[in-house]
């Protein structure tokens, strides 16, 4: 069995109201030392993890949502927004915030990570994933 | 075929980890290995053996020690969503000053990287929660 797996998380969870949005962030950045190749899906409400502008401070919750500008150092640069969940909540790709990599392969120019898939690019996605964590 | 468990919510509000427990009694008598059990979420909270439940109720968390005692399984429970949801082993409680501990025989606490390398070493990650 190889060592290297295609790792898929998908957060489907709005960011606060449960735990499970940030500790999922927890598993990927933890996971992120173990060099697995890996994809973040966000779909459904899972989506307001990564809009922009987040403000907690009446909530007495920890804002966590600019640890998702990190993922590009952790080597993280797959991460899919379901295109058909953005439409949903009248979002576009603008109401996210602007996740990005460094491509080590191409002179580290500045690459956005965030891909918007449809419903069914993004099964023929998961369908190729040998891990999927689902929060 | 070597299986992976993640558990993701508490004892008796949800069904995850009754569902869990019978699931890995139906592979182990079927002749499948079970790498590893991971806590994770409220699914820390399957590993107090401070539970009492009334005496006609299952013992959840004396399910798990009994399970993990018959067929050798290692039962982990995630220490950052166990330091946050109280439930301490010896080395927590001395790291962090607490005045006891309430793990349950046969968990032990450690860190997400048992997760990830269960899911490596393992042909199936399967996770019970909502």
């Amino acid at each position: 069995m190889s060592d290297i797996k295609k790792f898929m998380y998908i957060n489907r969870r709005a960011p606060y109201g449960t735990v499970y949005a940030w500790e999922s962030l927890e598993v990927v950045l933890i996971g992120a030392a173990f060099d697995q190749l890996v994809s973040l899906a966000f779909i459904d409400d899972g989506i307001y993890q990564i809009m922009k502008g987040q403000d907690t401070s009446q909530l007495g919750i920890k804002n966590f949502s600019p640890t998702y500008g990190a993922l590009g150092d952790y080597g993280i640069t797959n991460i899919y927004v379901e295109k058909e969940s953005l439409e949903e909540r009248g979002l576009t790709l603008d109401d996210l915030i602007p996740l990005k990599y460094e491509d080590e392969n191409d002179n580290y120019a500045e690459k956005d990570s965030i891909k918007v898939v449809t419903a069914s690019e993004l099964a023929k996605i998961l369908e190729e994933q040998e891990v999927l964590l689902d929060f | 075929m070597k299986l992976a468990i993640q558990i993701n919510e508490g004892p008796y509000t949800h069904e995850a980890s009754v569902s869990a427990l019978n699931y890995v009694k139906a592979a182990v008598a079927a002749g499948h290995e079970i790498f590893r059990v991971f806590f994770y979420h409220d699914g820390v909270n399957n590993g107090t053996r401070f539970t009492t439940p009334p005496q006609d109720d299952v013992n959840i968390a004396n399910s798990w020690s009994q399970l993990a005692k018959d067929h050798k399984i290692d039962l982990v429970v995630c220490v950052a969503a166990a330091q946050r949801r109280g439930i301490v082993d010896e080395g927590e409680q001395k790291r962090n000053g607490k005045d006891g501990n309430n793990i349950a025989d046969g968990f032990r606490i450690s860190g997400l990287g048992q997760l990830i390398e269960a899911a490596i070493q393992s042909d199936r990650l399967i996770t019970f929660g909502d």
